[in-house]
């Protein structure tokens, strides 16, 4: 009898989150407004004929997407059903009541987070970080990379110019002090009468920009957070002086290879610096890269993709996002029949032929898979190497002095790289003082 | 039967209303009228001043509402005038407000003192000349980012057809010793019409017979110039220079388009910091007191130069 009704109150249990379209709802899905947006409209076209729920979209532009999205959610705003979130949002989504956790509703829909990359479902899903309590479906897997004119690289009088200035053959650098040489060598030359430059890279100050770009230099560098995950203990590892080494290294290449004027850029500039024909070589998120390759002037042939190469260790910086149900929201249940519809092995397959990087096992460990777009490789690569930011609660203030601290040191020539490192430290640990955390 | 106004009004008031006025002393009636200004007033200006006072002294985060709030006393005001970042700020606005004012004032008069002056055309280089400020921040911002833009910018070419230096050599808001300059040339391209204008309205309240008894007198245009023209207007420029010195303390919108506060900090301005610190980072309690301490110094700068243009107009 006790059997009986355990087994009643579980059902009763599931029904409540099993998501069934007793009525058709008009869902409202925020995200920012690049490339894989658009592939997710599309996409989203057969939920809407399969479960008769209407999608509508509101996309922000990335310099005022956190701004936007977090004051939505701050002010407990019922905008968005779903929200597909910065990786660093999850902290403070979930311990601010913005998002639904999930773990019911995957239980009782059978969803697997072991059907996701242990990367993303780590970065995208958990909180506290790496806890098997999960506010968001790995939705969009992403990294930073690099691309670059594979038809210049590839061209005989560029390729002994080359040879004849560092010894080397001209190809993929496979580190990153390959890369500055190689950067060094383009800047100012003259390639079909234009002058050309070595390298695009993220020095925006107003968001993140210049944090993702030179996070990849200070993690292949040696750069930690912490020396104990979990124990804020950032002295000697913010610092340490592979992370000092690292800074320095980002600071020569945005002040020998970048194109005039490359102060304030993040990934419109990269993406413009490089279809322009200006740059050699450029950083940017893989999400942009099925873009890149359909350019019809730099794309195809004339380009070719690369992974953070190395320095004295694999990394790149996280990128990508999972998809939460906003908990203001009124069209709850509908929003978990959207995730529950994403989950899918075919809708995640369709997924990444649109445009969209899927995180799941089956379309990454497909045999064909990296064989199927020209930086699917890469991007697999760059996936077991990645590192993201703070994901804590009060990330974007975390997030802001490392903007300062950074921008003021690169771009603005201020202080020595210790000196900006010592002043991140002085600056985090008065947040974590704040928070009670140290 | 009078056929004024205040009759007909009389006239058409109904019965139950007008006996409920009659009851009514002048105080009562002046209170319904004023009343809902001042509730207005109140809700809009002096409760919002009160509780970010309130703010100001506690660890309040907006983004955090379900944190309790504790009072810290004066810690946010202690952090803040300790903090060197704030400093460096306010020595940004204090440049920004300066030589935006010097140079405004210096254009401004010139301006009007050619516009004064009687000649074909005058209607029209006055309507030219006040365009920019009629625009838009946000689209002056972005603008003139791609005419400070050194690979194809105008302001480069310019520069370099002058100076013979290569326009891509020097960027205006990317260098740490140019971007101060880049944001005050703007901010005075924009609103120097403004104190033209003003100083224009001066420069026609003189009349003309003054000038001509100086004239009888045989002073000399200098002499008229210094005695007559300046003293007179001077009042008119000192409102003007009251209009941009609050304008510009508050500076936001031009610069955020322009720079961002970059490169590094080097044109962060207060009101910049301030935003940041408010709706970035989310500290409510800290951007409280630090926006209390902007708002007495505007207040106490501004009363001490009110009473300073008092004593000019007295003379």
């Amino acid at each position: 009898m006790k059997a009986q009704k355990l087994a009643a109150a579980t059902l009763l249990a599931g029904g409540a989150f099993t998501a069934a379209p007793a009525m058709a709802d008009d869902l409202t899905l925020c995200w920012a407004a690049w490339d894989p947006a658009n592939a997710l409209v599309e996409l989203s076209k057969e939920f809407e004929a399969q479960s008769g729920h209407t999608m509508s979209f509101e996309f922000i532009p990335w310099p005022n997407f956190a701004d936007r999205m977090l004051n939505e959610l701050n002010s407990g705003g019922q905008l968005c059903d779903l929200l597909i979130g910065d990786s660093q949002w999850i902290g403070g989504g979930a311990e601010n009541g913005h998002y639904v956790k999930l773990n019911d509703f995957f239980d009782s829909e059978s969803i697997s987070m072991d059907d996701f990359a242990p990367a993303t479902v780590y970065a995208y899903s958990t909180w506290p970080k790496g806890t098997p309590n999960y506010y968001a479906l790995p939705a969009m897997g992403d990294a930073n990379g690099w691309f670059y004119r594979k038809d210049w690289f590839a061209r005989d009088d560029i390729r002994a110019a080359y040879k004849e200035a560092t010894g080397k053959e001209l190809g993929e650098p496979q580190s990153q002090s390959e890369l500055m040489e190689i950067a060094k060598f383009f800047q100012g030359r003259e390639i079909d009468g234009n002058t050309v430059y070595g390298a695009a890279i993220f020095t925006e100050r107003g968001s993140e920009g210049i944090t993702m770009g030179a996070t990849g230099a200070l993690y292949t560098h040696g750069f930690k957070y912490e020396n104990t995950p979990g124990k804020y203990d950032m002295e000697g590892a913010v610092n340490s002086p592979g992370a000092i080494a690292g800074l320095e290294y980002y600071k020569e290449l945005y002040d020998c290879c970048t194109p005039p004027g490359y102060t304030n850029s993040y990934m419109g500039e990269s993406l413009d610096a490089f279809k322009s024909g200006q740059a050699a070589m450029a950083m940017n998120w893989f999400a942009f890269f099925p873009g890149l390759y359909a350019d019809p002037d730099t794309g195809g042939d004339k380009i070719d993709f690369f992974v953070n190469p190395p320095e004295t260790q694999a990394g790149s910086t996280l990128g990508g996002q999972g998809i939460s149900v906003v908990s203001y929201s009124e069209s709850q249940d509908a929003a978990l029949e959207y995730i529950k519809w994403f989950a899918d092995p075919e809708v995640q397959a369709k997924w990444w032929s649109l445009g969209g990087y899927s995180a799941h096992n089956s379309v990454l460990n497909d045999p064909g898979f990296v064989d199927s777009q020209p930086f699917a490789g890469d991007f697999l690569e760059a996936m077991k190497d990645v590192q993201d930011f703070w994901q804590e609660p009060t990330y974007a203030e975390l997030l802001l002095a490392m903007q300062k601290r950074l921008h003021d040191y690169i771009v603005a020539d201020q202080g020595t790289a210790e000196e900006a490192l010592n002043k991140l430290i002085e600056d985090w640990t008065e947040v974590f003082e704040d928070e009670g955390k140290l | 039967m009078s056929n004024k106004p205040i009759d007909r009004v009389a006239q058409a008031t109904p019965a139950g209303v007008a006996r409920k006025v009659k009851g009514l002393s002048d105080r009562a009636i002046a209170w319904i009228f004023v009343g809902p200004t001042i509730f207005l007033l109140l809700a809009i200006n002096i409760f919002p001043l009160i509780w970010t006072i309130n703010l100001s002294f506690t660890n309040f985060r907006a983004n955090r509402p379900n944190r309790d709030v504790e009072y810290v006393g004066l810690r946010n005001y202690e952090r803040i005038l300790n903090d060197s970042d704030i400093w460096l700020s306010m020595q940004a606005t204090a440049h920004f407000l300066i030589w935006t004012i010097v140079l405004q004032v210096i254009l401004g008069f010139a301006l009007a003192w050619l516009i004064n002056r009687k000649f074909k055309g005058n209607d029209l280089w006055t309507t030219v000349i006040v365009l920019p400020m009629m625009l838009s921040p946000a689209v002056v911002g972005n603008f003139w980012t791609f005419l400070y833009q050194p690979q194809i910018g105008l302001f480069n070419y310019v520069i370099s057809f002058f100076t013979g230096a290569d326009p891509s050599s020097f960027e205006m808001l990317g260098s740490v010793d140019l971007a101060p300059w880049s944001i005050v040339i703007v901010d005075t391209w924009m609103w120097t019409p403004f104190v033209m204008l003003i100083c224009l309205a001066g420069l026609r309240s003189i009349p003309d017979y003054i000038y001509e008894a100086a004239e009888v007198d045989r002073a000399s245009k200098w002499r008229q110039f210094w005695t007559i023209t300046i003293p007179m207007v001077l009042p008119f420029l000192m409102l003007a220079v009251l209009f941009r010195g609050i304008e510009n303390f508050k500076m936001f919108d031009l610069v955020v388009q322009l720079t961002g506060g970059g490169p590094g900090s080097i044109t962060e301005l207060a009101s910049i910091n301030l935003k940041r610190e408010a709706f970035e980072k989310w500290r409510t309690g800290y951007s409280s007191a630090f926006a209390i301490i902007l708002f007495v110094t505007v207040f106490g700068l501004a009363s001490i130069y009110v009473k300073a243009l008092n004593k000019v107009k007295e003379r």
